[in-house]
């Protein structure tokens, strides 16, 4: 079985987030990781190559900053690494270059997050599935393969569904595909075996265009100051959250 | 010329597909433009959409074999669009709205943009803001192509009731789509009595400090007197103490109810990033130092299994007086 993971290289969850000018997000300080919810498919396709047998290529589009994470994708069991080099103005750019990498590769498997916690659009996985002309299961929280069947769970708006798939299929994966406690680190002979593995650089044949351009940043707003009660008297806050906040 | 999508569940309309159609509304009069609502499903009662706004309707009186069949429903939304000329694509980013939205944007020639949270600040050139960075930031997007699909985050715009004497035009279409589906659906399972958290007005939340999931009785019954959503903080998820549909935080649900409690939450910045959008905050917690305080409006310093039964009483007498 081939499977693709598509990662992206993101902020850590614990950054907090400035620009320079409202118009460029500030990298200085910020530690770069493979997406949270990338993480939980990187796995879940390890423990399908250890029971079922698979290669797995692990693949992101950026600049040379985001070989780190892919290498940690190696060292976690991946067996070999794209980095499509082009630093993307859109969602539609990724699934593109995507696309047009993998259309000839036959992957059985294509596994990439829900959502990136950068940009937060979610369509990448939408958009590749459609252009390869192949099913869909986004907010995927669980994956099991009998007979070539692919059993699968999704998150739908107020409950669960329980699906079946043929190969090949394209997951938009979360946690419940693995449990966070079931994620794989990088051992040592891992990150030492990562060093032997490929990474190969793809050079996208043509510059792509966008339709989106950023005209500038906002941060939320900040609260004032908290008022607070006393907790013998909770009265009062049902009064403010009746009178005040107008919510009760 | 707008084409507002009013998602429905169980032979109703969701909550969030109001807020669709109040945005279609204040945004065809921004734009000095038509706009149509379209629907899906047998057995709609349209009626209520009049509330909002919706004075042309176009329904499609069809269940797909599965109710979830995502691409069933970005075909005919897709072709309906193609045929009459649309500009604009108005849907609610729901977990159905992201799973539709990619490929009606390919079939359609649409610039997509999601996380919308407000009308477009600028028509030309088109500018409008959506989430980033898990909500620790807004980005705003010029948006050069004509036509676009706008998915709005639920609870952003909020709900636009009006009162309208205009008649609905009402008009029912079978578009033969000759179509199969790629998945087969086995079953659904539905927590129906229980509210959608990304819809709810009003949400309570606990993490850590409540000790134990034995101790979420209490929690569920202030979310109860309230007819609040419950929630957890990511840790209480992660050790299994709450199922992982109520995880809010930067890699769970991002929300952004009208009221948000937060009960033995220190309000790590993973947690903050999926909340702090709510529009009233109350945290409860032992630790005056909790940096949750610095991001809420209400707080109070105490103990849960002090505070919380108190609150619950309270709020019943309030609710008993009122």
């Amino acid at each position: 079985m081939k499977i693709l993971v598509c990662i992206s290289h993101v902020p850590d969850t614990t950054s907090k987030i400035d620009f320079v000018d409202d118009r460029e997000f500030d990298t200085s300080g910020i530690s770069f990781v493979i997406n949270p919810y990338d993480e939980f498919g990187l796995t879940k396709s390890v423990f399908i190559k250890e029971n079922n047998g698979a290669n797995i290529t692990v693949l992101c589009v950026g600049d040379s900053s985001c070989e780190s994470s892919l290498r940690k994708a190696l060292a976690i069991g991946a067996d070999e690494a794209v980095r499509i080099d082009h630093i993307p103005k859109d969602s539609l750019n990724i699934a593109k270059l995507i696309y047009d990498y993998i259309k000839d590769k036959e992957y059985d498997l294509i596994i990439t997050g829900r959502e990136s916690i950068d940009y937060n659009s979610g369509v990448v996985p939408g958009l590749i599935s459609k252009m390869l002309n192949i099913p869909f299961v986004n907010a995927c929280i669980g994956l099991d393969i009998k007979d070539n069947v692919v059993h699968l769970k999704r998150e739908i708006d107020g409950g669960i569904e329980v699906l079946e798939s043929n190969f090949p299929i394209l997951i938009a994966g979360q946690k419940g595909l693995v449990e966070e406690k079931d994620l794989k680190i990088p051992s040592m002979r891992g990150i030492m075996m990562a060093r032997k593995k490929t990474l190969s650089v793809v050079k996208p044949e043509n510059d792509l265009q966008s339709s989106l351009k950023l005209n500038k940043y906002e941060k939320p707003i900040v609260k004032a100051s908290c008022k607070m009660v006393d907790s013998n008297n909770i009265e009062e806050l049902v009064e403010l959250l009746h009178r005040e906040a107008k919510v009760i | 010329m707008i084409l507002v999508y009013a998602e429905s569940n169980n032979k109703k309309f969701k909550k969030s597909s109001y807020e669709a159609i109040s945005y279609g509304k204040k945004l065809s009069e921004l734009i000095n433009s038509d706009f149509t609502v379209i629907t899906i499903g047998k057995n709609l009662d349209h009626s209520i959409l009049k509330e909002y706004g919706a004075n042309d309707i176009v329904h499609i009186p069809i269940d797909p074999k599965d109710n979830y069949d995502d691409e069933f429903y970005s075909n005919i939304i897709s072709d309906y669009f193609n045929k009459k000329n649309f500009d604009i694509i108005i849907v609610s980013n729901t977990n159905h709205g992201k799973s539709i939205t990619p490929s009606i944007s390919l079939t359609t020639n649409c610039s997509l943009i999601t996380n919308v949270v407000e009308l477009p600040s600028s028509i030309e050139p088109f500018i409008i803001k959506k989430k980033v960075f898990s909500n620790k930031a807004y980005a705003n997007y010029e948006i050069s192509n004509k036509k676009k699909i706008i998915s709005i985050s639920p609870n952003s715009f909020g709900i636009k009731e009006i009162k309208s004497n205009s008649n609905t035009e009402f008009k029912e279409l079978s578009p033969d789509i000759d179509y199969t589906s790629k998945l087969n659906s086995i079953s659904i399972n539905k927590n129906s009595d229980k509210i959608s958290l990304p819809e709810a007005d009003l949400v309570v939340s606990a993490g850590r400090g409540l000790k134990g999931p034995e101790n979420w009785k209490m929690i569920e019954e202030l979310s109860q007197v309230l007819g609040a959503a419950t929630a957890c903080s990511k840790p209480v998820s992660d050790i299994g103490w709450r199922p992982h549909s109520e995880h809010v935080g930067q890699t769970g649900i991002s929300i952004n109810p009208e009221l948000y409690i937060a009960i033995g939450i220190s309000g790590a910045i993973q947690h903050l990033a999926g909340v702090s959008s709510s529009k009233n905050i109350v945290v409860i917690n032992t630790d005056k130092d909790a940096p949750f305080f610095k991001a809420a409006d209400y707080g109070i310093v105490g103990d849960a299994f002090d505070v919380i039964p108190k609150l619950i009483s309270e709020i019943k007498k309030f609710k008993s007086d009122n």
